[in-house]
């Protein structure tokens, strides 16, 4: 009886989270008129319409492209530019390192509202505004310290015996980075890269304020804006919904390990 | 971390080959664009906050005007005071639900935990944008679900224009982070109860102690580490909150919802008041470094 309910507390729980998005899925394959008939009633069809209207219309085609031409640079230099610094800070000769590392603590606690209005009149003078630059960089500049801290940690754990063998071959300092410590540190390098994909994916004040012209917005801010346009038509605002929504489910529930890891870990 | 570091020059030698600065030359390429592009409009934000601009001409130095101003600014304190009562539902509600729920799960006899921990944990996935969108759904006045949901259970009464009620608007949209967080909080504690030797549960079992008992004297101290870490994350989350206020009520009815980062953006970017916006990124970067620094305290005195 007691474990009945506690698995009955679970299912509630699990339920709130899963109702809203049902409702969105269910409602973006009504028409309006069905859907003033009631939240809960299932359409007469499925209606492909408003997924083909917010696509086209509302210029999800053109966000989702922008979102992919900003995250890819961005995963590959900021996953890059950490495993450098990682090492840098973890295994060689670097002066200064006590500063490196609390000036990237800084960087992990300053929250972007601390710099985004000279980084945007900062961007303005060097005429990166409205263009892809404007989100690559930053993303990269912000992503830099939390991977440096993880990788560092990973890197620093490294079984000494294996770095010692590799420097016994003759090894370079280069070839012990990559051929030792990141084939060593694979698993917390796809954490990483998950980590920097969803969280730059996601990003809204950033592209909000850094990018105004619409055919450059990425898919959050270009969701928000959306909204604005047609606040009334349901149907088309949650096929927008369920359109940014469905490809991030996918690939969690694909690579839901990593990102539970991902997330956790990143934290701390 | 802290003590990790203290340790962090440990087993770095000079190897033949090696120069001085050759630790830099792979720092260099991060770094650079991390000062850049962080650290550097970072130090800018604080000398901006000293001037009087209009992001266009030339600033006029006003030494601490724009602070002095700010002070009396009742705004400014009605934000900073709303995004506090943001952490209720940022962090203290989702740590309470995120304990229950992982002690629950951490039953031995319970089974289906990877499911229920990946569809309790979905939310954290997607832009709070879109969240933010989908209860402002949920939520609307004349045909909203959660209305709805009340007429047809017969608590009409209780049915009213969430966002657009002045005294249910902030709460309401701080039940929107509660669902997105407390999932989060769960996994995490999950994670840091797995790390617990079972036979310390062992041990309590025999000595009759009760689950209650359980999790009181074993999981809770245990966990001290996992809590500090999640505090820190939300009571920061909470003290920025942006996005889900953005794309729901502006701040809105009248004041209700209005939060720190939504007046700096009104300032500096609307209202192109950009030195008195600096000003309140300045306050708001200290306060969320000294929250930091005193959770990263409670963290360590532990260990």
């Amino acid at each position: 009886m007691k474990r009945f309910l506690l698995y009955a507390v679970l299912i509630l729980f699990t339920l709130t989270i899963l109702v809203p998005f049902f409702l969105t899925l269910l409602t973006a394959f009504k028409t309006q008129p069905e859907l003033a008939k009631g939240v809960f009633t299932l359409p007469e069809r499925l209606n492909w319409q408003n997924f083909t209207d917010a696509w086209t219309q509302g210029h999800f085609n053109i966000y989702f492209v922008n979102s992919l031409i900003v995250i890819i640079p961005v995963v590959i230099l900021a996953t890059l530019f950490s495993i450098l610094s990682a090492y840098a800070l973890a295994h060689l000769p670097l002066p200064g390192r006590s500063i490196v590392f609390a000036l990237f603590l800084l960087g992990l606690i300053v929250p972007l509202e601390g710099l985004i209005i000279p980084l945007y009149y900062t961007l303005r003078s060097l005429k990166l505004l409205d263009t892809y630059w404007a989100l690559i960089l930053p993303d990269v500049a912000l992503s830099i310290p939390f991977g440096s801290y993880l990788l560092w940690a990973s890197f620093k754990g490294a079984p000494q015996s294996l770095v010692d063998a590799a420097v016994l071959d003759g090894a370079s300092r280069s070839a012990i980075l990559w051929r030792v410590l990141v084939p060593l540190s694979r698993p917390t390098i796809n954490v990483l890269i998950v980590f920097f994909f969803i969280w730059n994916w996601n990003d809204f004040l950033l592209p909000l304020i850094l990018i105004s012209k619409d055919e450059l917005r990425t898919l959050p801010v270009g969701l928000a804006f959306f909204q604005g346009r047609y606040t009334v038509n349901i149907p088309l605002l949650a096929a927008g919904a369920t359109i940014v929504s469905t490809p991030l489910i996918i690939i969690y529930l694909i690579f839901q390990r990593q990102f539970i890891r991902g997330l956790t870990t990143g934290i701390e | 971390m802290a003590k990790e570091q203290a340790n962090w020059a440990r087993g770095i030698t000079m190897r033949p080959g090696d120069r001085w600065y050759t630790g830099w030359v792979y720092l260099l390429p991060g770094f650079f664009i991390f000062a850049a592009l962080v650290l550097y409009p970072l130090g800018l934000t604080f000398w901006y906050s000293f001037h009087d601009w209009a992001g266009i001409g030339r600033p006029v130095w006003l030494g601490l005007g724009n602070y002095l101003k700010l002070f009396q600014d009742k705004l400014f304190w009605q934000g900073i005071f709303h995004n506090l009562q943001f952490v209720i539902f940022y962090s203290i509600i989702p740590i309470v639900l995120g304990l229950v729920l992982s002690s629950i799960l951490h039953q031995r006899w319970f089974k289906g935990v990877t499911l229920f921990r990946t569809l309790l944990f979905l939310p954290q996935i997607l832009p709070m944008v879109l969240i933010g969108i989908i209860w402002r759904w949920l939520y609307s006045p004349v045909n909203g679900p959660i209305n709805q949901i009340l007429k047809a259970i017969g608590l009409k009464a209780l049915a009213r224009p969430w966002l657009g009620d002045f005294d249910w608007a902030l709460p309401s949209l701080g039940i929107v982070a509660t669902w997105y967080f407390y999932g989060f909080c769960m996994v995490v504690f999950l994670a840091g109860i797995q790390k617990i030797e079972p036979h310390l549960y062992d041990a309590a079992g025999l000595d009759g102690a009760s689950a209650l008992q359980q999790f009181w004297y074993i999981t809770l101290p245990d966990l001290r580490r996992e809590i500090g870490v999640v505090m820190m994350f939300t009571f920061i989350t909470a003290l920025k909150v942006f996005d889900v206020v953005f794309v729901t009520t502006r701040g809105g009815p009248g004041d209700s919802t209005l939060v720190t980062s939504l007046y700096l953006y009104e300032k500096a970017f609307k209202q192109k008041a950009v030195g008195y916006g600096a000003s309140i990124a300045v306050i708001l970067t200290i306060f969320t470094i000294l929250i930091a620094l005193f959770l990263r305290r409670y963290q360590e005195r532990k260990v």
